[in-house]
């Protein structure tokens, strides 16, 4: 099964992805088929796991106050900034609709 | 017309009152420098691990508790993606899976009319209680079409209680949510201040026909108090029945609340329907909480949440609280409930019963008719009251001992309430309301009122 352009669009929507060629979509294609393959595993009773790390102990910190006052610091990576604000545009800038980029996808 | 049923959910998100944040050491505080109170995590920079802080953890048991949830040993963490200046990461540890606490309930009351004469109490069911990672602060600026963003309060930790919907109104509405406020403040969990976005109210609204099936929703945000939200709820409903007995549709959309104008309006930002990709936190193992039987015995102290050990140690909570003040000095249930409503005034009441003879039952009236009406014809909170308890009790002590009469009370209660430093007796003498106690003085007073009127004491005589 192909992945639908409908959905390339979709994750290039979500992830801000750009499949850029060919060889991104099939790229992508195999990592989905290479994925399926935990279909053919029987986990009929088997618990899911959550990660690699489920059986390690989740450490708790005590409720001290240790970073923070780094202002300057921070504010070093921003491109722009208003008096120890940082500047962003005025709301998020949606991707354009697929008809109006200019992507590979527009093709397919 | 058939009758509409309106259907009224809440997602409640209560900042925990606590030192640090939820996954770093930076600070938690309201009001500071902007961007002062960041951590290199907070900021999302590359390298950075969350570490879960023990108190919001032991928050959000509490809270759970306290709503009779179950409490999960086992919970997970998840990642929520989308894409906004304030949130760094470009997604939210939140607990979408398995949250820390399930199927609660919470019982409030509210008052059939409005005459506080009858109080019903009714029940909503708590979903969840979840653990997540609150955003930082975007300020607009439309002048230079900007966004100025304050990453302080990014990363602080929230418990998100999600209500079922179970209630039907503002007024329902409004009386769950304070209800909550109450409950999450007697347990120190979250100081739940609505004015400084501590408790802050999404409302899920949609009405059917009885008996059909539920209508399609809408979410309504940007509620800044509990009585806005009883306005934007029913604003609401209204809106949503007019549209549809005018053969119209209601949209699944996101709308904020316009308190200037008192209606809700669509939100620009949202795009329809969000995929938020949840996925699990890779960087954190489950949660796990232990109670009296489970407890492992090596494990260090200082990394261990014992759920029973902290069930033993919850405060009373503002039921039983009321239970106990009508129990222990004879007032009624309303009484109780607006005790507890006024912040401090419960305390105000209980330090004048102790330095006065008067009866509760009589205290009561003082404090709920009198000292209440005065604080809020003055927009006053019972710590600015300029009459303490001690000269509330002063005043009330001079009533008991019959040596002022009660209208004489309320006369000098008015001229307390000016704080001008007098006390209660120091205003009865300038006022000369003392009450006559000498048998001589009185008879000669009465004399001389029978003496100034012969004509109609003659007319009284004969009948």
């Amino acid at each position: 099964q192909k992945v639908s352009v409908e959905v390339l669009d979709h994750l290039e929507h979500l992830a801000l992805v750009d499949f850029r060629d060919s060889e991104g979509v099939e790229r992508l294609q195999k990592a989905i088929q290479f994925a399926d393959q935990l279909h053919e595993v029987n986990t009929d009773g088997v618990e899911p796991m959550d990660s690699v790390l489920e059986d390690r102990c989740l450490y708790l910190r005590e409720d001290d106050v240790t970073e923070g006052n780094c202002t300057k610091e921070l504010l070093e990576n921003a491109r722009e900034k208003v008096e120890e604000y940082f500047v962003a545009p005025p709301g998020n800038i949606p991707l354009p609709k697929l008809e109006e980029r200019e992507t590979f996808l527009q093709g397919s | 017309l058939a009758p509409w049923v309106p259907v009224v959910g809440l997602e409640i998100h209560a900042q925990i009152s606590s030192n640090s944040k939820l996954f770093s050491g930076s600070q938690v505080q309201f009001a500071a420098p902007p961007n002062s109170l960041v951590s290199f995590f907070d900021a999302s920079l590359p390298g950075t691990l969350p570490v879960l802080n023990r108190r919001c953890v032991e928050a959000a048991v509490m809270t759970g508790l306290a709503l009779n949830c179950s409490i999960n040993k086992k919970s997970l963490f998840d990642r929520k993606h989308y894409f906004y200046a304030d949130l760094p990461a470009g997604y939210q540890i939140t607990q979408q899976r398995v949250p820390i606490a399930v199927n609660g309930s919470l019982s409030y009351s509210l008052c059939i009319d409005n005459k506080m004469s009858q109080l019903v109490t009714k029940t909503v069911r708590i979903k969840q209680i979840q653990l997540e990672q609150d955003s930082g602060k975007s300020l607009h600026d439309d002048t230079r079409s900007q966004t100025l963003v304050d990453l302080n309060r990014a990363g602080v930790g929230l418990m998100e209680v999600v209500m079922e919907p179970d209630m039907c109104c503002g007024e329902e509405a409004a009386a769950a949510v304070r209800e909550l406020q109450l409950i999450l403040q007697t347990l120190g969990s979250s100081q739940a201040v609505m004015a400084e976005g501590q408790l802050r109210v999404d409302a899920n609204v949609s009405v059917h026909h009885p008996g059909e099936p539920y209508g399609v929703r809408t979410e309504v945000k940007n509620i800044n108090s509990i009585r806005f939200l009883a306005k934007a709820v029913d604003y609401e409903i209204q809106r949503q029945i007019e549209e549809l007995e005018n053969g119209g549709t209601i949209l699944n959309e996101t709308r904020a609340f316009d308190s200037k104008l008192g209606c809700t309006v669509p939100m620009r930002d949202k795009e329809g329907k969000q995929d938020y990709r949840f996925m699990p936190e890779p960087n954190l193992p489950p949660l796990i909480l232990y109670d009296a039987k489970s407890l492992p015995a090596n494990m260090n102290h200082q990394q261990v949440i014992n759920i029973d050990w902290i069930h033993e140690r919850l405060p009373d909570l503002p039921s039983v609280r009321r239970e106990k003040l009508v129990e222990q000095y004879g007032i009624l249930p309303e009484h109780s409930f607006i005790l507890l409503n006024e912040d401090g005034l419960a305390e105000f009441f209980e330090n004048v019963v102790k330095q006065t003879q008067m009866k509760p039952k009589k205290v009561i009236g003082w404090i709920l008719q009198d000292t209440l009406s005065y604080l809020k014809q003055h927009s006053l909170s019972v710590k600015d009251s300029p009459v303490s308890s001690c000269l509330l009790a002063d005043l009330l002590n001079l009533l008991e001992k019959k040596e002022i009469s009660s209208t004489a009370a309320k006369q000098v209660l008015a001229e307390l309430w000016k704080g001008e430093g007098k006390t209660p007796l120091e205003i009865v003498k300038e006022q000369k309301l003392q009450l006559l106690q000498d048998q001589k003085e009185l008879e000669q007073i009465c004399q001389a009122v029978i003496d100034g009127q012969e004509k109609e004491v003659i007319m009284i005589v004969l009948g």
